[in-house]
């Protein structure tokens, strides 16, 4: 509408569509609703109400009640003699809403075409029977008429497919091309199981023979729906019982029939219909009484029945088909089969076509023929138990049943073993683990070791037999004997025991040596008397047989367990070593002569460590660096193997040191730190160095320190070390802990303390005894004297440590806190976190909490660095008298983490030059 | 930013106090800027991280997810995610605009110290008190480290990362640096546990703090010992020492309340901060500004240098 106003002027314009309402100014775009809030309404506004009470729904009435808001309201009656009040039938429509009254509704009031005036083209049967019913009525043709007038009603389904281009009488689908020659069916062809009968299934032949020109489609054809009927009684298949029109008319109807079958084929389809119910039609309507005016032959109509025409009298042969009245289809009626073929009497079902071939007969298999003397009746016979005294008995029990067991080598299956049922059963021996020794031998050897066995059993045998002599029941005690009885047990499976490995008697090399010939002599199959002269002949008779036995026990015990073991177990692949242990090709060496480096602070090549590191390559990858060992499947520092029960995998052992010199080095390294802090004008101050700052700090560093070394190069010699230092306060007295790790930091020098303590032999405490020790030692230096004072130095100083801790608790005017507490502080390695509130700035007695806390730690701590420090000296002392072995002295392994009271504790390893340091 | 290069002339130290932050989150175990300075992360024993622009003194965002304190925190370098590790002995990979935990690492048989970012962050590096370094992939999504450097003898105080190296400070007395490029490991003794360690910016020095109430400075190629720093006092507690944004100075907190500043080059004392009373628990400096954070007790103070102006207090 807009487009239209506004391009008025150009009038040839074509607008589909209607256009959309012009917004106004400030309105808003309505939103479209959803469909979930969409909502069906029906004419009235009414929600979701589309059926009236009658049809139902969920909607019915006035909100699913009869009547109206008001509710139900009966109307009154009212009658006067002015006005009558006149009798009102109520019909359902009076019930009715007007949804039901509507056009989908159960009443609907529209006008709409019945099925009494319905086209009825698309009933083909009932359009047959109205056709035929006008060809039959009385004046012919009359139902012509219905088609001129009759209104159609059709069905939706039928109008969409006649839109589509569809007719009535074709099927549904695309057009098909038709062959243009139909092929005929091969008659040689063997149809079997259900085939279609050949006129169903290549639809009428009559269409084929036209000409049939290219790029011409057809309708396919239509397809006449399956008689789908359900069998509703018991009958067989296709029995339809005797037809009672033909059974009554008999041969007249038949011969009426059979007169229309064969002569008027070139009717039409639809009367053929109409003959075939024109028999039926003759009892019931009376319509077809007389001759019709299509039927050439009069009939006759009026012949009664007569009991002539049925057969009194049994015969072989009947003229007709035989049928009396089964209703076969015609064209086995008429048709003649050849003979010998099996008749199928009846009809045959649609869709099923009699086999040209009989089936095979069946085979019947005869029972088997019983053997002559077979008699159907079974004897028990009577169990003969296998422990049974009487011999006598079962021999005649035996004879009676007639089954003599002759064969001796019959056991009960239980007795067989699992091999001798594998021979039985004939199945291949099991791969696995050889379950005897015999099996690695070679054949050669098999054979000499059976040889042997069976020569064995004879001599045996021949003992046996010898031995039943009258006192053989007294010698059954006899060592002799047993042996026999051993062997017996033993049989040829005593060649598996083994001389190897097993030393039941390794104990006593005397008589595992005997057990051993004792053994072997067994295995080559010697008497017991030949057995006897490995044992010892200086024992007693009795010691004799006792060991005697005892052999034999071994050797079977020997023998068993190693073939039941031996199958159960399978070889180890691979080889596992078990004394062997991986640890790190390199690590860090001792920390002894590092200390002294880092005392003297000897940084660099003395304290650093280098080794082969293998990132894994993922790390590179992630970090963007190439592989530096792209081939190695190492990662972290490469382990070597190395023997696990080696102590020195656990003890590094470090490289003999000699007690050091480090006065002088200590005293360079005081002196600098003293004129360090000293206060000189900063380097910002001078302007001609500003243009250093571009260069890296490392070599303003090392310039710096060239200066500075320039300033303090010559190096103090050894005798001025009582010189400086004398300001600092003596440590053992300071009992403040915080002040003390001060103090360690910035010690004074040797000499300090060597100047107060030189004289002083009662600050011993027990704990310097070893250190005495150190001081027999013969040191390297030439100063022996120095050493022990420095000792003497060291083992103050621990002192002080101890006095230290005691004093702890008490120090910094906290009150002391319960030493049983000590037990519950948490985990604390390496340095702690702060305290949250130290100061109680925040909350007071939370801070005061964290105090104590600390306290604890402080506490713990000390404890633990005295303990080490006790450690330490244990070690120590190890290590002197190590020394005083062997001359060599042995550092000791510890790798514990240096606080730096340890550093004290190792003033013993001082005294060596820097030089020499420098040098290893 | 727009500040001028600072002329030759004597490098600012931090001396003013311009901000405060009250964290509220127990004892502030870590302050750490973020890669561009503009913001910070401080880690409470309260288990949350926090985020805040120090500048302004405003809070932005609190993580929770630990399960006990956290004990550092790094951030990456394009500011999208956090990383933190806790006494929970777990690292945590967070996302910074969710505050949701992305991935949480276990592994460590201890507290973790220490955390890093990778420069790419597609590696953490956490070092615990169970002596052991592990190198967490943040890509994938293995649950187990890439790689775990366990040379160290005793707990790992303070981790720091290059671009091609790892930087290791142990309480067993040890600096170990593993150097990806050329796969070597060279460890230097200091003796004394380490408590933090950190490249100078040119990346040639180790600066090492230790127990000892020492701080070191040494090469970083031949690990001799280019500079001493002593006068703070650091016995018990980790404490975090800094170079500053030129590498002029170098810096560290003590437990007695004070930061001190030493000229680099000559080892004099340059600057002793008082911050408060209680341990100053841990410093971060600016990448390029002289500003210093500061963490003692439950708060987090923001030093700047003298001329500095707080420019009309935009907040």
């Amino acid at each position: 509408m807009a487009a239209e106003s506004s391009d008025s002027e150009e009038e040839d314009l074509v607008s589909y569509g209607s256009a959309l309402q012009p917004l106004e100014e400030g309105e808003r775009i309505k939103k479209p609703v959803p469909l979930q809030e969409q909502t069906v309404k029906d004419a009235k506004g009414r929600y979701q109400r589309f059926h009236g009470a009658f049809t139902g729904g969920f909607s019915a009435g006035y909100f699913n009640t009869v009547g109206t808001k008001e509710g139900w309201t009966p109307s009154a009656f009212v009658s006067s003699r002015q006005k009558r009040a006149d009798r009102t039938i109520l019909g359902p429509e009076d019930f009715m809403d007007e949804e039901d009254l509507s056009e989908f509704g159960i009443a609907p009031k529209d006008i709409t075409t019945t099925d009494d005036f319905a086209s009825k083209a698309k009933d083909r049967i009932k359009e047959k029977a109205r056709q035929i019913a006008g060809v039959v009525a009385p004046i012919p043709g009359t139902t012509a008429f219905d088609d001129l007038i009759g209104p159609s009603k059709i069905t939706i389904g039928v109008e969409l497919l006649r839109k589509m281009g569809w007719k009535e009488g074709q099927g549904i689908g695309p057009r098909v091309k038709r062959k243009p020659c139909r092929q005929k069916p091969d008659p040689t062809v063997k149809i079997y199981g259900c085939a279609l009968p050949p006129g169903l299934s290549e639809g009428s032949e009559d269409e084929e023979d036209e000409y049939q020109p290219e790029n011409v489609t057809f309708a396919p054809k239509d397809v006449m729906p399956v008689d789908l009927t359900p069998k509703e009684n018991v009958h067989g298949l296709g029995y339809k019982g005797l037809d009672p029109s033909q059974a009554l008319f008999g041969a007249s109807g038949r011969e009426h029939l059979n007169l229309f079958t064969g002569g008027s084929e070139e009717t039409s389809n639809l009367l053929g219909d109409l003959r075939h119910s024109k028999g039926r039609k003759l009892g019931i309507t009376g319509q077809a009484f007389g001759v019709g005016a299509l039927e050439e032959e009069d009939d006759d109509i009026y012949a009664t029945d007569t009991l002539s025409k049925y057969d009194t009298v049994l015969k072989d042969e009947e003229p007709g088909d035989g049928l009396y009245g089964w209703t076969a289809p015609k064209q086995y009626k008429s048709k003649r089969r050849p003979e010998g073929e099996i008749k199928y009497v009846g009809k045959v079902l649609a869709g099923f076509s009699l086999a040209s071939k009989s089936s095979a007969p069946i085979k019947i298999y005869p029972p088997p023929s019983l053997p002559r003397n077979y008699r159907p009746v079974h004897h028990f016979r009577p169990v003969i138990i296998a422990g049974n005294e009487n011999c006598h008995l079962q021999k005649a029990l035996e004879e009676s049943t007639g089954k003599l067991e002759s064969d001796p080598t019959h056991q009960s299956r239980h007795a067989l073993n699992a091999a001798q049922r594998r021979q039985q059963l004939g199945e291949t021996e099991l791969k696995g683990p050889a379950p005897s020794i015999l099996e690695y031998l070679s054949e050669k050897d098999r054979e000499r070791l059976k040889e042997v066995k069976q020569a064995s059993e004879q001599q045996m045998k021949a003992k046996i037999v010898s031995q039943q002599s009258p006192n053989s029941r007294f010698q059954a005690a006899s060592p002799e004997d047993a042996t026999h009885k051993w062997r017996m047990q033993l049989g040829g499976q005593l060649v598996n025991a083994g001389s190897s490995d097993f030393k039941p008697f390794a104990k006593n090399p005397e008589k595992q040596k005997r057990y051993e010939n004792f053994v072997r002599s067994l295995k080559q199959g010697e008497k017991g008397e030949t057995l006897e002269r490995f044992l010892d002949p200086n024992m007693s008779e009795w010691e004799r047989g006792r060991e005697h036995e005892e052999f034999f026990r071994a050797a079977i015990f020997y023998r068993s367990s190693n073939s039941t073991l031996s199958s159960r177990f399978t070889r180890a692949k691979y080889e596992d070593d078990v004394d062997k242990v991986e640890v790190p090709r390199d690590q860090e060496n001792d920390i002894d002569d590092k200390e002294t480096a880092v005392k003297m602070k000897m940084f660099g090549k003395l304290t650093r460590d280098k080794f082969e590191w293998h990132p894994d390559k993922l790390l590179c990858k992630r970090f963007n660096v190439r592989d530096p060992y792209p081939d190695s499947s190492v990662v972290g520092l490469p382990k070597v193997k190395r023997d696990k029960y080696s102590v020195f995998n656990f003890l590094t052992v470090p490289e003999p040191t000699t007690s050091l010199t480090q006065a002088t080095n200590e005293k360079i390294q005081e002196s600098s730190s003293l004129n360090k802090p000293s206060k000189k004008s900063s380097r910002w101050d001078v302007s001609d160095k500003e243009k250093e700052k571009k260069d890296s700090i490392s070599e303003f560093i090392s310039l710096a320190r060239s200066k500075a070394d320039a300033q303090q190069q010559p190096p103090v010699p050894a005798t001025e070390k009582c010189g400086t230092g004398t300001t600092e306060t003596l440590p053992t007295v300071v009992t403040d802990e915080d002040k003390n790790q001060e103090e360690e930091s910035r010690r004074p020098p040797m000499d300090l303390f060597k100047a107060i303590f030189v004289s002083s032999s009662d600050e011993k405490s027990s704990s310097s005894e070893e250190e005495s020790d150190e001081e027999q030692q013969p040191a390297t230096s030439e100063r022996e004297s120095e050493t022990t004072k420095q000792a003497d130095i060291s083992d103050n100083s621990s002192s002080n440590l101890q006095g230290r801790s005691v004093t702890a608790t008490t120090d910094s005017g906290i009150s002391s806190l319960p030493t049983s507490k000590q037990e519950d502080a948490t985990e604390e390695f390496g340095p702690k976190l702060p305290p949250a509130f130290s100061s109680g700035r925040f909350c007071k007695h939370l801070g005061r909490k964290e105090k104590h806390r600390k306290i604890r730690e402080r506490h713990k701590t000390k404890k633990e660095r005295k303990r080490k420090k006790e450690k330490k000296k244990k070690h120590k002392k190890q290590k002197n008298k190590g020394k005083h072995k062997n001359k060599k002295s042995e550092k000791d392994s510890s790798s514990d983490t240096t606080d730096s009271s340890d550093s004290l504790s190792d003033m013993d390893t001082t005294g060596l030059s820097p030089k020499e340091l420098l040098r290893r | 930013m727009a500040f001028p290069r600072p002329r030759p002339a004597r490098p600012e130290l931090p001396r003013q106090r311009v901000q405060t932050l009250q964290c509220g989150q127990g004892a502030v175990r870590a302050a750490r800027f973020n890669a561009d300075g503009n913001y910070c992360l401080t880690c409470g024993s309260d288990k949350t991280l926090k985020l805040w622009n120090p500048h302004k003194g405003t809070a932005l965002r609190t993580y929770q997810g630990h399960g006990y304190e956290v004990l550092d925190a790094a951030g990456s370098f394009d500011n999208s995610q956090i990383c933190s590790g806790g006494a929970d002995k777990s690292v945590a990979l967070w996302d910074v605009t969710t505050g949701q935990v992305v991935r949480k690492y276990r592994g460590h048989a201890g507290k973790v110290n220490c955390v890093q970012f990778n420069q790419e962050a597609t590696v953490i590096v956490s070092g615990s008190i169970d002596s052991t370094v592990r190198c967490w992939d943040c890509r994938s999504r293995r649950p187990d480290p890439i790689q775990v450097l366990d040379e160290a003898k005793d707990g790992i105080s303070s981790v720091k990362l290059s671009a091609h190296e790892i930087l290791t400070g142990s309480v067993d007395g040890r600096v170990r640096r593993y150097d990806l490029c050329t796969g070597q490991l060279y460890s230097d003794y200091i003796g004394s546990p380490i408590t933090s360690v950190c490249f100078s910016k040119d990346g040639q020095c180790v600066l090492a703090a230790s127990l000892d109430s020492t701080l070191r400075l040494l090469d970083k190629d031949t690990g001799e010992l280019l500079g001493e720093y002593t006068g703070h006092r650091s016995t018990t507690y980790r404490l975090d020492c800094v170079l500053n944004e030129q590498d002029t100075h170098v810096g560290c907190a003590s437990e007695d309340g004070h930061v001190y500043f030493w000229d680099l080059v000559e080892g004099s004392l340059a600057l002793s901060l008082p911050v408060g009373q209680g341990v100053v628990q841990s410093l971060a400096f600016h990448p390029r500004l002289p500003c210093l954070l500061v963490a003692t007790q439950g708060q987090v103070t923001l030093w700047r240098e003298d001329t500095f102006q707080p420019e009309g207090d935009p907040s």
